[in-house]
């Protein structure tokens, strides 16, 4: 007999096999998941999802598709939030602390409480990466918050109306765009390509017959 | 947590790990490989396919699961659906969310194209999402295009498309450049030099990452530029059945708004289907690494638009899924764990071939050594062999693996399992369809003159196998190269009356070779759903 646990969706009541994660567990119930399910492997933050186990009083965030079933857990999923992405053209930004001042001044309102870094299912310390984006220290933020997959728990919680995942990509965009240093051996291969530097070797290889290639690529060397 | 049976392996792993720091397993010859292929790897198991019985490929194989929705009719057969009312009215259709798609998108609208997207579940719901070792590109002084080339070629069997091939490896500097110019943060050094791995069957150096979220970072900024660009896009809605005209062009979709299950009509110049993959269609009983939506649904509309398939019967089995535990049975453990040193172990401790092996081989290494040879470890979902990933602390300092793989990391600690002290158990998951539809190098299927595919749906770019890091490139130069081109060729197309009459005819087809599933296709969704009655 299958170890069975009572978990709770929505409200009502299920038994499910105790190995299963939630996100199994609701198909096992009957379940077709339309929200609320993407990735399936803790990538993509679709299965963002709240719960509390009967009998104790903390609200919990996990995702569904990476956190297995409990007794007594009572689980209800978030597969929407309003999250406030504002728009730009990313050609037109400077780096500079100004940019969220216009964008998200709505980050200079946090009261520190650090709901966000509570509800955050990779375990990121959010409220910080936050207070690196009021400092304009985008690159620091893009380094705290890379690990974010945008599943909107910290939003959810956040008092303040912050939508944290959408700070992150704005710093990260910056960082890689301005920031982070040019990388010159690309832009050097990338003009040579554009002058036609490969043009007649590709145009050779692609000719050569397969008997050719196969002892080419069979003895090729391979670099350490 | 680990079994008891399991832990007594791990000693035996411990007990070898010292004597096998200093070595470099062999490679496997030409011969060998080719041997071990036809022996062990899934594709070569003829009770895993079927024969294709209409339409252009007919009297060829493709998966058996694939073939039963090729066999499957229209669930717009015996549908009214009022093709004159007209819902969206586009220059260019891109069909799915993925890298692909949001990169056609984003080059369509850059060349002034009037452009939507329509996506079955959210934008950015995609195997783009979770690819995460990296992404090819000779960008570096010792490596050239040309070596690119022979590595994809030779490591896809030499069955790829020259045409189609060219354009990967000479596109690949610039996508990286234009991905780095949007935002995407790559690991560069101080210097901003692109710190570069080997992926299996690599002869350079060229797996350009971004940690462990190689995918994920491309992802989220390409899907923040479709939304700065306001281009709109129409989530959980999904395309049914491509419109066709007299002309024998394409006209649009119909569309299925999987919520309110109100079908739609998008009539459009141009569509680019780039909908991805089919892990969902488990293969064989395969677990899968891919994302919910992958159910080859592009593949069913382009064929029954008349669109040929090519290389449908080759597909990628990931050699390291997860296989234990199985809450997360057949996630992906990326290749980059073996590019930063390590190693494929059996239950004995012994390491029983080259950690890069192309994919292909390392898969049907590992079902030998756990089939015919009897040296996997016992899971309760079936085998494994070990990846000895505490090696690359040793090698590349403590501290490596929280650096260089931080998903794989909290992956397994969520389980209680510290990847950096114990090894971990891996089998072959389905990965990749290596094939799909057949286009030129233009981007544009040659039966259908304004239906272009991009992506995972597309076939022949790589071979018969493909090697890590030329997906997501290939998303990103096909993508691209699919919206200007979508967008230039909308400027000449002019549309007659959109019709669905394809769609009786491929009925009529399945009709007179006697043949009824019983389903519908596309298939959508997976049905996980368990139903007592």
């Amino acid at each position: 007999m299958e170890n069975m646990v009572n978990v709770y969706f929505f409200g009502k009541k299920y038994s499910v096999p105790a190995d299963l994660t939630i996100m199994t567990a609701m198909e096992y119930a009957g379940y077709t998941l339309k929200r609320g399910c993407g990735c399936r492997h803790g990538f993509c933050g679709a299965c963002a999802t709240v719960y509390r186990i009967k009998g104790k009083n903390e609200l919990k965030t996990c995702l569904a598709c990476q956190t297995q079933v409990e007794e007594g857990m009572y689980v209800a999923s978030i597969p929407y939030f309003p999250t406030d992405k504002r728009t730009y053209e990313i050609e037109d930004l400077k780096a500079d602390q100004r940019v969220m001042m216009e964008l998200y001044p709505e980050i200079y309102s946090c009261i520190g409480c650090n709901a966000c870094t509570n509800a955050c299912t990779q375990n990121l310390n959010v409220m910080q990466y936050i207070a690196y984006a009021q400092r304009g220290e985008f690159e620091k933020c893009a380094e705290e918050s890379f690990d974010c997959i945008g599943c909107g728990c910290c939003s959810v919680r956040c008092p303040a109306g912050i939508s944290h995942p959408m700070v992150g990509v704005l710093a990260r965009r910056l960082t890689g765009k301005y920031i982070a240093p040019e990388s010159a051996h690309l832009n050097k291969r990338v003009e040579e390509i554009h002058e036609g530097a490969y043009d007649s070797l590709i145009e050779q290889i692609m000719q050569k017959p397969i008997t050719e290639m196969q002892e080419l690529y069979n003895t090729r060397e391979i670099e350490k | 947590m680990f079994t008891p049976e399991m832990l007594e392996s791990i000693k035996k792993v411990e007990a070898t790990r010292p004597g096998r720091m200093g070595m470099e397993p062999k490679r496997m010859t030409a011969d060998e490989k080719d041997a071990l292929l036809k022996a062990y790897h899934p594709d070569y198991r003829e009770d895993g396919f079927a024969e294709i019985q209409i339409g252009p490929n007919k009297g060829q194989k493709a998966p058996a699961e694939l073939t039963h929705l090729l066999h499957s009719n229209s669930r717009l057969l015996h549908t009214q659906v009022d093709l004159d009312k007209i819902d969206y009215d586009v220059d260019v259709l891109v069909i799915g969310g993925g890298g692909a798609g949001a990169s056609a998108a984003i080059e369509a609208h850059a060349a002034g194209a009037n452009v939507m997207i329509a996506t079955k579940l959210r934008i950015g719901d995609a195997n783009t999402m979770m690819a995460e070792g990296g992404i090819q590109a000779a960008d570096k002084e010792n490596d050239s295009p040309v070596q690119h080339y022979l590595d994809a070629f030779g490591g896809g069997h030499f069955a790829a498309r020259p045409e189609l091939l060219r354009r990967l490896v000479m596109e690949a500097p610039d996508a990286i450049q234009w991905l780095n110019r949007l935002g995407v943060m790559f690991d560069k050094d101080s210097e901003g030099t692109m710190v570069t791995t080997h992926g299996g069957g690599t002869s350079r150096k060229r797996m350009h990452a971004c940690k462990d979220y190689s995918g994920a970072e491309i992802m989220r900024t390409l899907r923040d530029e479709v939304l700065n660009r306001k281009i709109p896009v129409a989530e959980f809605t999904c395309a049914v059945e491509l419109l066709k005209d007299e002309k024998g062009q394409v006209a649009g979709a119909v569309l299925l708004n999987l919520e309110t299950e109100d079908y739609l009509v998008a009539r459009a110049k141009t569509v680019i289907l780039a909908t991805g993959g089919a892990g969902r269609l488990h293969y064989q009983g395969f677990p899968t690494s891919n994302h919910y939506g992958a159910t080859a649904d592009g593949l069913i509309l382009g064929y029954r638009a008349g669109a040929p398939l090519l290389y449908q019967d080759t597909i990628q089995y990931h050699p390291t899924g997860v296989a234990y535990p199985s809450q997360i049975f057949g996630a992906l453990v990326t290749e980059k764990v073996r590019s930063l040193g390590a190693m494929l172990v059996n239950v004995e401790g012994e390491a029983f071939m080259h950690p890069l092996e192309t994919r292909d081989v390392a898969a049907a290494s590992i079902i030998r050594e756990c089939s015919d040879r009897k040296k996997g470890v016992t899971t309760p979902l079936g085998s494994g062999v070990w990846l000895d990933t505490p090696m690359i602390e040793l090698l590349g300092g403590e501290g490596t693996i929280e650096k260089r793989i931080p998903a794989m990391l909290r992956m397994y600690l969520n389980y209680g399992i510290d990847m950096r002290r114990q090894p971990i158990l891996v089998y072959p998951t389905l990965h990749y369809q290596n094939g799909g539809l057949e286009i030129g190098g233009d981007g544009f299927t040659k039966a259908i003159p304004n239906l272009l595919v991009a992506g995972e749906a597309v076939g022949g770019i790589h071979g018969r196998n493909r090697l890590m890091g030329n997906s997501l490139l290939d998303i990103i130069v096909f993508g691209r190269n699919a919206g200007k081109a979508a967008a230039a060729r909308a400027k000449e197309i002019v549309l007659g009356t959109a019709n669905l009459d394809h769609v009786e005819a491929y009925a009529e087809a399945l009709s007179a070779a006697g043949i009824a599933t019983g389903d519908v296709s596309p298939l959508l969704l997976p049905k996980y759903a368990r139903h007592e009655r």
